[in-house]
Order: C-alpha cells, then structure tokens, then sequence
C-alpha cells in the first residue's frame, strides 16, 4: 500500500514537484470553474483554453520551451479574445457564445499555423497537451502565483460574483460592479487555464477546471460548499492521476483529467442529486 | 417642487431612435404613492428602467434627488433561479446598498433579512433553496428584498402578476406600510380597480403621458379611452420628432396636472420634413 501510494512521492523529486504543481492549480482553477458552470459558460473555458494557443505559440516559436515567454503570450492573447468576446456581447445584440466561438475559432486558426512555422508535429503536442512530469522552479512559482493571486480576487469580489450570477439587473440596479466584475471573471479564467497549460497543454487544462466543478454539483445546493469539493476532487484527481501515470507509465495529464472524469461520473450516479438518489427513491413522498 | 423625490425634464426614452416614453415633465413628490397605468407597450417598464439607470435617455433628464435610495422590482426579473442559493442569500442581496461588496453583514442586517421575510409571510423559508419556490412565494422574497434594501423611491414593475389574491392583499399591505412610512412609491398595475381603492396618485401613459394626477380625476372615461387610442406600433419612416422649440422645459410643473406636455405628436406624421432628435412614433 505505501509502496503505490506513497513512495513515488517520496523518492522522486519530479513526482513531488508535479503533485505541488497540480495540487496549487485546482485550488485556483476548480473554484472559478465552479462559476464558470453556475454561469452556464462551461464551454467559455473550453473556448478560451484554445484562445490562449497562438500567444502561447508565439513565446514557443521566439524562445523555445520555456516557461516565462509562453505564459506571457497566452495570457495576452487569452485577454484579447476575452475582451473581445466580452466587449461584442455587452455592446452589440450579439450573445457571448457566438462572439467567443468566433475569436477563440480565429485565435485557434492563428495559433495552429503559429506553431507549425516551427516545425514539427512533437512540439505541436507538447503545447497541446504539457507536461506535468517537467515542471521547473520558474514553472512551480508562476502556479503559485496564479492560485494565490485566484483565490485572494475570489474572496473580494465573492458577493459581486453571487449576485451576478443570481440576478444581474438586480446588481445593475444598486451597483457599477456588474461589468468589471465579469471581466475580472474572464481574466481569472485565462489566468488559469495559463497556469495550467504547462502542466496539462492548453487543451487539457480546461478539465481540471471543468469536471471537478460539474462533478460538485450533483452533490451540494450551495455555493460555498460546492467550491470547497471541486477543490477537493480536483486534488483527489491529481494524486491519482500521478499515480496511475507513474505505475502505468501513461501520460500524466490525460490520466489526472480522466481520474477527474471517473469522479464526474461517479457523482451523475451515486451523487446526492445524482441518478439514484433522484429518481430511484421517488416511490415514497411525505404528507407536506 | 422642494419636496420631490423624482424629478423628468422633457425625457424621451425608447430604443433605437424610436421612442417609448416621449417627451415626459414632472416631478414625483417626496413620500407619494403613484400608480402606472397604460395598455402593453405605453411606455411603462420603459420609464422605470429609466429612473433607475439601467437605460439612459434618448432626450431629457431623469433626476433622482441625491441621497434618495433606490430599490427596483423589474417585471422580467434576470433572476437565475436554477443558481444554488437559498431563500436567504436572495434576501441579503437587498443588504447591497448598506454593506457593498466588503461590508461585514452584521447581526443586525441578519435580523432584517428575517424580520422582512416574516413581513412577507416565508418565516420558515430561509433555508429553501429558490428552485423549490412557487411564483408567489418568489415575489413575497423579492419584496423581502425590497424590504431590506430600506429605499426612500421604491419602484416595482407589475408585482401583481400571476400572484393569488391572497398576495396581492399582502403585497397591498406593504405597499402601504411603505407609504405610511413616508417612503416614495411608484407602482406599475393593470388592475384599473386595484389603482381606484389603494392608489392616491397615477399617471396614465400612453408613450407620452396622457394624464397625470389625483387617481379619480385621471381614471375618467375620457383620459381611458384617449390612452386606448394610441399607436402601439414602430414605424420605420416615422417622421423625426422636431428638436424642441424650448416650451416643453416651460411647462416643468410639479405633477397635479392634467396633459403635461400636449404637442400633438399624434399628427406629426403629416410633416415630414423633421430633421433630427427621437422618432415620433
């Protein structure tokens, strides 16, 4: 048991230096993807994750594989297109998920013909999909960044985030926060997909987001709660995807995104308003 | 007019050039009770969006005295009700004018959340996730949060909609509580009858105010049956209304008059050599 559980960590600095990398995104990425759900933008994260690709690219391409460059391209193109899309939803009749499949679809295109002027398709993969085994010191400390930077955000704007979610004219009507507040929101979205992207790829960071926060939600009616387990899942997921990679030899970021995925389906079956409990239990009602 | 608490000066406001509240003057006295009435499309929800700043005037102004708190109930409320929240949490939203976005909710503000909700009759909902909530009791907690946001000018856009006479009594009650309170009250209602018995004050649109006043003296056949006859519809090559030759900022009485601002825009449409400004019909 502490031969497959423990000891990896223990003996390999790489397993130490992944489980602290992942760990610190999904204690930034899994609360703002808990409002990216509540939001109904689930997709939007997905949109953006390929947005951030040709920024990303771009630092590949000039500097190579280094961390600082490439972060700084995402994170420039990630707030164009979230501004973009943001601005054409706010100001013009057209909604936001047509205005964010345009840019992230334009930005996408960009990036694909970015990084295939450098060559190979290997390099190609490697911006897609990451390494959470290679993480470097510049690597762990722009996550730690990022997670902390996420939460401390969080915490201000909490009520203004609930409200806008809960009832946007209301917050309209006794504030000017609405409109900062869901740009803020875009860009603690693309700041962790960027945090993520070279531990998981661009393409993958989005799940460790995503399916924790879809999975919380089958089993708590509230908000607060509802972050803390997307936390907790998402963290579940990290050590067992570690593991399953480092004694499977697979690689690690589809396997901590898949451990995730096993979670979310867990959850849809066995949740507290999951499947079973829902509709199976149905056959008795109480007088009021 | 020292006592207003809602002051319009010539307001146009409308969408795309076209008007939907033309050419509004008056002023809306400190602590009364007004009642909006008019067929659908007369301008109604249009002018409560406007007092409160969700939409900005296409002509004129639109003055809330400083210092006066606002609360707005819309009539399509964007309230997500699938969001996980609790009676309670859509309750202390009302706490946003007090306690903003850093603001401690003391016990205090956690006592006023309740007493409103015991006002409304859901003591024993607090906890009641809001998707579980039928029609009714949404708008009794949305009154709650009217209630806790302790405005001075209370606006609600059609409260009575599908809601049990029941309600409407309850909701009534508070209404007037608000109004003994010497709070501000504009009400938007259909219910012509309803306006007779509890509203002292109404103003009767019809995209530009067709009367305005004492309730009994507004609600006369005549005004009613002008109020029926207007044009609920856009139109394209509508003539522009003429920039104001200044007597509409003339007449900026305080409200107690009949026909406010009268300058024929029913037959502008027979000029339509009007260059600029909002859409006349």
């Amino acid at each position: 048991m502490y031969d497959f559980l423990i000891a990896p960590f223990v003996e390999f600095g790489f397993m130490q230096r992944a489980l602290a990398g992942s760990l610190m995104l999904a204690l930034g990425a899994c609360p703002v993807g808990v409002f990216l759900m509540l939001r109904r933008m689930s997709l939007t994260g997905d949109a953006m994750a390929h947005a951030i690709l040709p920024g990303a690219a771009a630092g590949f391409l000039l500097y190579g594989l280094q961390i600082v460059p490439m972060t700084i391209g995402g994170l420039i193109a990630g707030v164009i297109v979230a501004l973009g899309a943001g601005a054409v939803s706010r100001f013009t009749v057209q909604r936001e998920d047509a205005s964010m499949a345009a840019f992230y679809l334009i930005s996408l295109a960009l990036g694909v013909l970015i990084v295939s002027l450098r060559g190979s398709s290997v390099d190609l993969m490697h911006v897609l999909f990451g390494t959470v085994l290679a993480l470097n010191d510049d690597a762990l400390t722009l996550i730690a960044l990022i997670s902390g930077l996420t939460l401390l955000t969080l915490a201000i704007f909490w009520r203004a985030l609930v409200a806008e979610c809960l009832d946007p004219l209301f917050l309209r009507s006794v504030s000017r926060l609405g409109t900062p507040v869901h740009f803020i929101f875009l860009g603690l979205v693309v700041l962790n997909l960027v945090g993520g992207f070279q531990a998981l790829g661009t393409l993958l960071s989005v799940g460790l987001m995503m399916l924790p926060a879809a999975a919380a939600r089958f089993w708590t009616a509230r908000v607060e709660p509802m972050c803390a387990l997307a936390f907790s899942f998402g963290a579940i997921s990290c050590v067992a995807g570690l593991l399953v990679s480092y004694h499977a030899s697979l690689p690690s970021g589809p396997a901590i995104i898949l451990s995730a995925g096993a979670i979310y389906l867990a959850s849809i079956l066995f949740g507290t308003r999951g499947v079973f409990n829902t509709r199976l239990r149905r056959h008795r009602h109480r007088t009021a | 007019m020292t006592d207003a608490c809602l002051t319009f000066k010539d307001l146009t406001l409308g969408y795309n050039s076209h008007p939907a509240v033309h050419h509004l003057t008056g002023s809306i006295r400190s602590g009364s009770l007004t009642a909006v009435v008019g067929a659908n499309g007369s301008g109604k929800s249009t002018l409560m969006k406007g007092i409160v700043g969700v939409l900005k005037p296409m002509a004129g102004i639109c003055t809330v005295t400083s210092g006066k708190r606002v609360a707005y109930l819309p009539q399509q409320s964007e309230l997500d009700r699938s969001f996980p929240a609790r009676v309670v949490d859509l309750v202390s939203l009302g706490l946003w004018p007090r306690r903003g976005l850093l603001g401690r909710h003391s016990r205090e503000d956690r006592e006023s959340v309740s007493k409103a909700l015991m006002a409304v009759g859901l003591e024993g909902f607090e906890k009641r996730a809001i998707d579980t909530l039928s029609g009714g009791q949404l708008q009794r907690a949305l009154f709650a949060r009217v209630l806790v946001q302790d405005a001075d000018l209370i606006l609600l856009d059609e409260p009575f909609n599908a809601v049990d006479a029941k309600t409407v009594g309850d909701l009534i009650k508070l209404i007037q509580r608000w109004h003994g309170e010497n709070r501000t009250v504009m009400v938007v209602a259909h219910d012509l009858e309803l306006v007779r018995t509890h509203f002292p004050h109404t103003l009767l649109l019809a995209r530009r105010p067709v009367a305005w006043g004492e309730t009994r003296e507004v609600l006369r056949p005549e005004n009613l049956l002008r109020a029926r006859r207007f044009d609920e519809a856009w139109h394209d090559d509508a003539p522009w209304c003429e920039p104001d030759d200044g007597h509409a900022h003339a007449h900026s009485h305080a409200h107690g008059h009949d026909e406010h601002h009268h300058h024929d825009h029913g037959e502008v449409h027979d000029h339509p050599d009007h260059e600029s400004g909002p859409r006349a019909a």
